[in-house]
């Protein structure tokens, strides 16, 4: 007969002093491990320092600063024009981003207008660069999680995109397209229709890597209600794009403060439900498509015209006056050696990158480089919470969700 | 809101702390005293008419090489956001050379925590009750800030050893219960 | 009988010892910034650095014998990148990608170190910011003659114990 058996003894002994509860027991069944910075899931120079109990992440402490290069420091060395390759290799998956972001700033405290059709070509590249950033999340991530083809079908996508990046400024990654007052060159001829076309390479590589995780389920099971952060706890730490509309926050500056003709664009705002790294993950295919639909609606609306201001303290003349006349000469001279002098003053400016809110605070002193340049990295924000996100969770989760949050470390550290 | 009406109403509720305004492009900044920061963004944060419930960002600034600068050496910018009314705030804090100190916000934003680590380690600024006020983007054996105007931007400080994060570590898991 | 007949083949063993490590150099893509992806762009199928036999990217170091230095390295990462390099087991080589490894890059500031062989000796310098993929396969082609031919380029040696700083 089993009965009056005592259940206890059937269970499994956790420690040699029996069944007491996890949090009794000695610190000696601990393990301490550091997760980076030499890591392959880590995307970069990140530490997080683990102590473990078994799988399960018990206390995690993280640490920055392996990619600090000093671009804050650099900035005030150089001359506003001179900024613009510092701030490509900040969030370099989506450089132009970047340059639109310091650029809008500056030209908002030299009161410039911009004409149009540059305006127009900014918002296409910058839909672009924040299709290739989704790409290079969701293909690393899932890379991460096992999944390896995906990162091959979205490498490839990249690459078509990276040909018209090439064409168009002269590099594949490190751009430099802007220029204070406009851009560097106008596109090429080619340009509308190829970015058509690459538009439905992106739109099928999406499907392809949707149709190969969504019913998967290692994915959902790897993916679903991990690491859960509440919609008070991200928006007390500041998260802005993306991962803060994963938790359900209907957020996107685009929307709220809107600039550049956004609110003429007919463009939706995926927003997410539960908090967790299957949200995160899957609202960057649809913020894709999104992008997508803005890009075919600014072609269509593109116009004529300059592509850099005709303001000439910021603007340099075009090369048939450069060489052409003295006062070309002059002016060229004037601009590249004593630079743009914006009035002194401060401002804080801000634009929707791939990652969330993108600022830049701008402080002039008359001079001919910035006094102070502070930019406001989105994924600072996302990374500060992650040491918190992991604990209890197990390890593999932690790679699972450190991928979600889109860490670039060059934009984490400046 | 405006923010014109946010300094008159901030002006009514700490007439004391709030010490002027200046227009930055559109954006009015709000200057206020370096012992008044607690309890001015506590009331920023938890007032329903105001509702700023994100830390955008605090820039440090070092005005020491800014043309005709007579005031304090060190200047703070808080930046605010309120998601659901849609307005920003721009709150500025002077402090000086000799005694730059200002009280923590950590216990009101989580990124608190690590932004006012940042303005210390590049600046020097001291955040008074911060739970742990050490260097994040600089290794740990530097000595200095190297933002502030007279840290010469070639002067490079080598590190021998990383450091072992067990100090961060032991607090963490008693926090949890591990002890 | 024919010398297709014969069943033993002669050589040197140099000569073996070489074309083995040269088609099967495996990296430890020891990214840190911009070049890192360019990296990524290099294993992927467009550019396919399977060809040379170094697809197989091992993020151990105690499995890899090719460290591919891709970023800026800073002061706070130079202990790390020292590890690493003395964790790998020899024979091994060490490409340092981009500018910014080669000679700090347009980071001539307080916090970057100015180049990676101020820490580890270097095989190949690989220029460019970030330098295109057809570069990085450029790179592996010299370090291939290089290990080919080990007595006209002579390989270097890691003789120095503390890493050397010259501002």
């Amino acid at each position: 007969m089993i009965d009056n058996f005592d259940t206890k003894t059937l269970l499994p002994v956790r420690s040699s002093q029996g069944l007491d509860s996890l949090k009794h027991q000695e610190k000696k069944d601990l393990v301490l491990v550091n997760l980076g910075p030499s890591h392959p899931a880590s995307h970069g120079t990140l530490r997080a320092f683990l102590a473990l109990d078994g799988e399960t992440i018990a206390a995690a402490v993280t640490e920055i600063g392996y990619l600090h290069r000093g671009f804050e420091k650099d900035c005030e060395a150089h001359t506003f024009q001179q900024c613009i390759p510092y701030t490509d290799r900040l969030n370099y998956v989506s450089a132009i981003m970047n340059n639109v972001g310091f650029c809008k700033a500056v030209e908002r405290m030299l009161r410039v207008e911009v004409p149009e059709r540059a305006i127009y070509i900014r918002v296409i590249t910058n839909e672009l660069n924040r299709i290739i950033d989704h790409l290079v999340c969701a293909g690393a991530n899932l890379v991460d999680i096992g999944a390896l083809t995906n990162f091959w079908y979205s490498f490839n996508v990249r690459e078509k995109v990276y040909n018209i990046l090439e064409k168009l400024c002269g590099a594949r990654l490190t751009s430099s397209y802007t220029r204070i007052g406009g851009l560097s060159r106008d596109v090429y001829p080619e340009f509308a229709a190829e970015v058509k076309a690459v538009l439905k390479e992106i739109q099928l590589g999406v499907n392809d890597v949707q149709k190969l995780v969504s019913n998967n389920r290692i994915f959902l099971d790897r993916t679903k209600d991990i690491c859960v952060i509440s919609k008070e706890r991200a928006i007390s730490y500041g998260w802005t794009g993306p991962t803060l509309r994963a938790c359900g926050v209907e957020y996107d500056l685009r929307k709220s403060d809107p600039y550049y003709h956004y609110e003429d664009f007919k463009f939706d705002i995926p927003v997410g439900s539960v908090g967790d790294t299957y949200d995160r993950i899957f609202i960057r295919f649809y913020e894709i498509e999104e992008s997508i639909h803005i890009i075919e609606q600014a072609l269509g609306k593109m116009p004529k015209g300059p592509i850099i201001t005709d303001d000439k303290r910021v603007a340099l003349p075009p090369k048939q006056q450069t060489y052409g006349n003295i006062e070309g000469l002059m002016n060229h001279f004037k601009i590249i050696m004593h630079g743009i002098c914006p009035e002194p003053g401060e401002i804080y400016d801000f634009t929707e990158a791939a990652n969330g809110e993108l600022g830049f605070y701008i402080v002039a002193d008359g001079g001919k480089n910035p006094y102070r340049v502070k930019c406001r990295p989105p994924c600072f924000m996302n990374f500060a919470a992650f040491g918190e996100m992991i604990e209890g969770t197990m390890v593999a989760d932690a790679v699972a969700t450190l991928g979600s949050i889109n860490i670039i470390a060059g934009e984490l550290d400046r | 809101m405006e923010s014109a009406i946010l300094f008159e109403k901030l002006k009514e509720k700490f007439p004391q702390a709030i010490k002027g305004s200046t227009d930055r492009f559109g954006q009015l900044e709000i200057q206020l005293e370096a012992k008044a920061v607690p309890n001015v963004i506590a009331f920023l944060r938890n007032d329903s008419e105001l509702g700023f419930n994100m830390l955008i960002d605090i820039v440090s600034i070092d005005y020491s090489a800014y043309p005709d600068w007579k005031e304090d050496r060190f200047g703070v910018v808080y930046l605010l956001k309120s998601l659901t009314l849609g307005h920003r705030a721009q709150l500025k804090v002077m402090v000086s050379e000799s005694n730059p100190e200002i009280p923590t916000i950590s216990h009101l934003y989580a990124n608190a925590n690590w932004l006012e680590r940042e303005a210390f380690d590049q600046i020097g600024i001291r955040f008074e009750g911060h739970p742990n006020l050490k260097r994040i983007l600089n290794h740990h054996e530097f000595v200095g800030h190297p933002l502030r105007k007279d840290y010469p931007i070639t002067r490079r400080q080598v590190l021998s050893a990383n450091e072992s994060l067990m100090d961060e570590m032991t607090v963490r898991l008693k926090e949890k219960g591990w002890e | 009988m024919g010398v297709e007949s014969l069943p033993i083949l002669t050589t040197r063993k140099d000569a073996v010892l070489a074309w083995g490590q040269k088609n099967s150099l495996w990296p430890m893509p020891f990214g840190t910034a911009c070049c890192a992806i360019e990296f990524m762009s290099v294993v992927s199928s467009v550019f396919d650095i399977a060809r040379f036999g170094a697809e197989l990217v091992r993020f151990s170091p105690r499995q890899a014998d090719l460290l591919l230095v891709a970023g800026t390295v800073t002061f706070k990462q130079g202990p790390i990148l020292k590890q690493i390099y003395e964790q790998m087991p020899d024979p091994k080589w060490v490409i340092s990608m981009g500018v910014c490894a080669s000679s700090g890059g347009f980071y001539n500031n307080y916090c970057t170190v100015q180049g990676i062989d101020q820490i580890i000796p270097v095989d190949v310098y690989i220029s460019g910011c970030p330098p295109r993929p057809e570069a990085i396969l450029e790179a592996i082609i010299k370090l291939q003659h290089k290990i080919e031919n080990p007595h006209t380029t002579p390989v270097a040696q890691y003789k120095a114990k503390e890493p050397h700083f010259d501002f």
